[in-house]
């Protein structure tokens, strides 16, 4: 138990109008998103887990135990070795972004924290090269929360904890920091537990998902599979889609298209998007997908890929359309892929759970580069 | 020359005065208004209400009930047995004590504003970056309270250099021990020394002017820095 590489998270009390009863684990490296309506919980479970907050229950992370009731520890904040990344970036005005920056990390490294990532790195990583010497009030809310982001790191967190760090944040400010936070998500290697309500956010950033409902956990599992379930409300979306793992194959010169593997085949996408081996995260919408008997050869559709049904589930709303989830691949063991359909043309091609398909995916978007 | 002597003895012990007050009023009022700003109970109000009190009291009632309390029959009295006396009432140290009960609002309240505008979050912030409780307030807090320290530290200095019914019921007015300059000026009047009374007071006008002043630079800056 102690040797665990994982966060276990196990915490129960009463907040507000509800009970909280949440337990979860999460792998030691990438992105876990803690994911549901607001008011579910997410934000109380993110600051029992600082310690901000108390909770019945216990916390462990890579086997160091931040809180066991039976045990009766409960180790206040500023022993914890955690990153904290409020809404607000909630900087110290009285001070420079440089000693901004600057603040956890000389506590970590006093209070005796191996320096697993430096000033310089953070710096380059988060592009806060030139505002170093600014002081806070001047910095945009892009910028401010970039600097909240390289503050937390360079307290040498073991656990990076992210409230819905882009909820207060315009548009604009959102698509300049999203990229800074992705590389984040590449060159940490530490994992981060990332509170949010949006889901195109988490499509871009997230590697597991916790479903959180009035404080109970619905669901938790990888992104892909979780966004396929028919039991869940992520399937039932307007604008459901599935992310996908894409590496890069090979490059097709003539054309200019890339090929990428993904589990249980192949996609085709316009472009060159990165060097052989490379991983890229790729989304494909149920809105993009049409499905055939067989392999159709007469299409402008490039990707057409054999696949089983795994599950037809009509769509909660009066279109009367279904969702089809189905597995790649002719044996049907690859990457879930979902699409939606009239019910007319699901009897026209009389598809049933079991059956062999192939399926058309017209769009292949690109996500972020891993 | 004597005139100019005592002119001279009485600024001298008011500023002495107004000087240590100052000091303990801000190592008193600091941690009261940490806490009246901090604290989620409910009856921090009450304690709120005891030291807002002596805004609202005559100072002659406030400096009755201190005489009482400083006084022989009052623990000031018991204290003063140790070293023999019968009453620590009428001495320099008398003046401070009665000072700073007196003062104690006028810094607490500016402080308690200051640390509110601090807020819990900055708090939270410097909590997750492994710094302490203490390192965290002497870090965060007492440099972003830092306006509010110069308001109240302005205004309990003001206010004990302006003091006269208190010190009048609990000093009297001994020359170079309690004749402070609000006494003295009060004593040129009775006496008809217009003269001295004139100086004094002519330098009491410039003193609160520029203390009016100072705090309305303050009040500007804070300003700025809180948005």
């Amino acid at each position: 138990m102690t040797a665990d590489p994982t966060i276990d998270v196990r915490l129960g009390g009463r907040i507000g109008e509800f009970d909280l009863d949440v337990t979860f684990s999460a792998p030691p490296r990438g992105v876990t998103a803690l994911f549901g309506p607001s008011g579910s919980g997410k934000t109380t479970v993110l600051r029992a887990i600082a310690g901000l907050q108390q909770l019945a229950g216990r916390v462990s992370i890579a086997g160091e135990v931040w809180q066991d009731d039976q045990a009766g520890v409960f180790r206040p904040t500023h022993t914890r070795a955690v990153g904290y990344v409020f809404q607000e970036a909630s900087l110290f005005a009285h001070l420079s972004v440089r000693d901004n920056l600057l603040y956890g990390h000389r506590r970590a490294l006093r209070a005796g924290a191996r320096e697993a990532i430096a000033v310089d790195e953070v710096i380059a990583l988060l592009g806060l090269g030139p505002l170093l010497a600014r002081a806070t009030i001047n910095l945009s809310g892009g910028e401010r929360q970039r600097v909240s982001v390289g503050r937390a790191m360079l307290a040498q967190p073991r656990l990076l904890l992210m409230d819905e760090p882009l909820s207060a944040l315009d548009r604009a400010a959102r698509d300049e920091i999203l990229p800074y936070f992705e590389a984040l998500h590449a060159a940490l290697a530490i994992p981060i537990l990332y509170v949010s309500h949006e889901l195109p956010e988490l499509e871009r950033l997230a590697d597991t998902l916790v479903l959180l409902s009035k404080g109970r956990v619905q669901a938790a599992g990888p992104l892909g599979a979780l966004e396929t379930d028919p039991t869940l409300p992520l399937l039932g979306a307007a604008d459901a889609s599935v992310t996908l793992d894409g590496r890069v194959a090979s490059f097709d010169q003539t054309y200019a298209l890339t090929t990428l593997a993904i589990p249980g085949g192949s996609l085709v996408v316009p472009g060159q998007i990165g060097a052989t081996g490379t991983h890229r995260r790729l989304r494909v919408r149920a809105a993009d997908v049409s499905f055939s008997r067989g392999a159709s050869h007469d299409s402008s559709i490039l990707n057409s890929l054999p696949a089983r049904i795994l599950s037809i589930t009509p769509q909660d709303s009066p279109s009367g359309q279904v969702n089809l989830v189905v597995a790649l691949g002719g044996d049907g063991t690859g990457a879930h892929v979902v699409g939606r359909i009239t019910r007319k043309s699901q009897d026209r091609l009389e598809l049933v759970v079991g059956a062999a398909i192939h399926i058309q995916i017209k769009t292949v978007v690109l996500v972020a580069g891993r | 020359m004597s005139d100019s002597g005592e002119i001279w003895t009485a600024i001298r012990l008011t500023l002495g005065l107004a000087f240590i007050s100052t000091i303990v009023l801000l190592s008193i009022a600091t941690p009261i208004a940490w806490w009246l700003a901090r604290s989620s109970r409910s009856w921090k109000e009450i304690v709120a209400a005891v030291v807002a009190m002596p805004l609202v009291l005559p100072p002659t009632v406030l400096g009755f009930y201190l005489l009482i309390f400083l006084g022989p029959d009052g623990p000031g009295g018991a204290f003063a047995g140790l070293w023999g006396a019968r009453s620590v009432a009428f001495t320099f140290e008398a003046l401070i004590f009665g000072s700073v009960v007196y003062s104690l609002p006028f810094v607490v309240q500016p402080l308690r504003n200051a640390f509110v505008a601090v807020g819990s979050r900055a708090m939270e912030a410097a909590a997750t970056l492994r710094a302490s409780p203490r390192d965290a307030f002497w870090s965060v807090a007492v440099p972003l309270a830092r306006p509010g320290f110069l308001t109240g530290a302005i205004f309990g200095f003001a206010h004990t250099v302006g003091e006269f019914g208190v010190v009048l019921m609990i000093g009297g007015s001994i020359p170079g021990e309690t004749k402070v300059l609000s006494i003295a000026i009060y004593d040129y009047v009775e006496t008809l020394r217009w003269t001295e009374a004139h100086i004094l007071s002519a330098g009491m006008v410039v003193f609160a002017f520029i203390v009016v002043l100072a705090m309305l630079l303050i009040e500007k800056r804070l300003g700025r820095v809180l948005r």
